[in-house]
């Protein structure tokens, strides 16, 4: 009994964040053909709102990103291709309304930095790491005195038949 | 010389000056327009009534360095600069045009009664997308156009004295000479 409770409690703590995004799915922009409308959400989904920077503005209720979500759908009506659409926003807000933004000289540093990054911090870390065993190495090689270098010998010579060479 | 012990002091000196520019001196709400050094887009528009002849973009290829000001009477930054832009036009420092940003015809004519009237021409941009040619995502934005109509900066917000100072009056030198 007092662990149904405590399930229950924290599901009424963690639901909120298993919660869907709602994909606010504004109906009344909605366009007559169903695929025509799924590729003016696909494209709206990767458009980043200028205003509120980390929403798409699909999910944006900014007034500027729903005129973006119009532009789209204009676009997508007078025939442009995905591509298009893209381009034709791009041209006028730059790359920096895709969520996705592509590949090129601009925009490399974006891509392979944390990639430089993580390999600077595993050379560091190699470097490191070598350093420190090479200091264990130094610091355990002892010279054996005589009696213990004498009890050695004993051991193995009482361990087997004497084949060592 | 165990000199070490400054690696770990050293890296984080350097990630906070990085960190302490940015936060200070970048502002993540401004991105750059991708239209700087580009020709002004083709529009056309009606002034706002009783402020003008209308707004094209042949108007603002004039020979000289103009500003194009987004400017709307619903938006409390413009309020900011309009005082500076009245005394820009009272020196005859530079023509400034008005691009009225998805604002009513009325509202927009009582607010330049009401503020002044700083600008050469106004063009009603009512449904903003003129604006979006432009690349407009906020109001107030201020473009430095060149005497060709190509488009040499952009201001986003409010523009102050001291941005005039640093941003467009050595534009204006430079058209100059």
């Amino acid at each position: 009994m007092k662990a149904l409770c405590h399930l229950t409690l924290l599901l009424c703590v963690t639901l909120p964040f298993f919660a869907l995004p709602a994909g606010a799915v504004f109906l009344d922009e909605r366009l007559e053909d169903p695929a025509q409308e799924a590729r003016a959400r696909d494209i709206s989904g990767d458009i980043r709102c200028l205003v509120c920077q980390n929403q798409s503005i699909l999910d944006s209720n900014a007034d500027l990103a729903q005129d973006l979500r119009q532009i789209v759908r204009e676009r997508i009506t007078l025939g442009d291709s995905d591509a298009e659409v893209r381009d034709y926003l791009v041209r006028r807000y730059g790359d920096w309304v895709l969520l996705d933004p592509p590949f090129k000289m601009t925009t490399y540093l974006l891509w392979i930095g944390p990639a430089v990054i993580f390999l600077i911090g595993a050379l560091l870390m190699i470097l490191f790491l070598r350093g420190r065993s090479g200091q264990n190495e130094t610091a355990t090689t002892t010279v054996l005195t005589r009696e213990e270098q004498a009890e050695l010998d004993r051991l193995f010579d009482s361990d087997g038949p004497g084949d060592r060479s | 010389m165990q000199l070490r012990f400054l690696v770990p002091v050293l890296t984080f000196v350097a990630i906070a000056v990085v960190m302490w520019y940015a936060l200070f001196n970048l502002n993540p709400t401004e991105i750059p327009s991708e239209l700087v050094s580009k020709a002004a887009p083709e529009f056309s528009l009606e002034a706002v009534p009783g402020y003008g002849p209308g707004l094209a973009k042949s108007d603002l290829a004039t020979g000289k360095v103009v500003l194009l000001n987004v400017f709307a009477s619903w938006c409390v930054a413009c309020m900011v600069e309009h005082p500076f832009f009245m005394e820009l036009r009272e020196q005859d420092t530079v023509d400034i045009y008005g691009l009225n940003y998805k604002d009513t015809p009325t509202a927009a004519a009582e607010w330049l009664q009401r503020h002044g009237n700083p600008y050469k021409r106004t063009g009603m941009d009512l449904k903003g997308r003129v604006g979006i040619d432009f690349g407009v995502y906020g109001v107030p934005e201020t473009f430095v156009i060149g005497p060709d109509g190509t488009i040499l900066d952009k201001v986003i917000g409010p523009l102050t004295r001291p941005m005039f100072d640093m941003r467009i009056r050595p534009l204006l030198k430079g058209a100059e000479s």
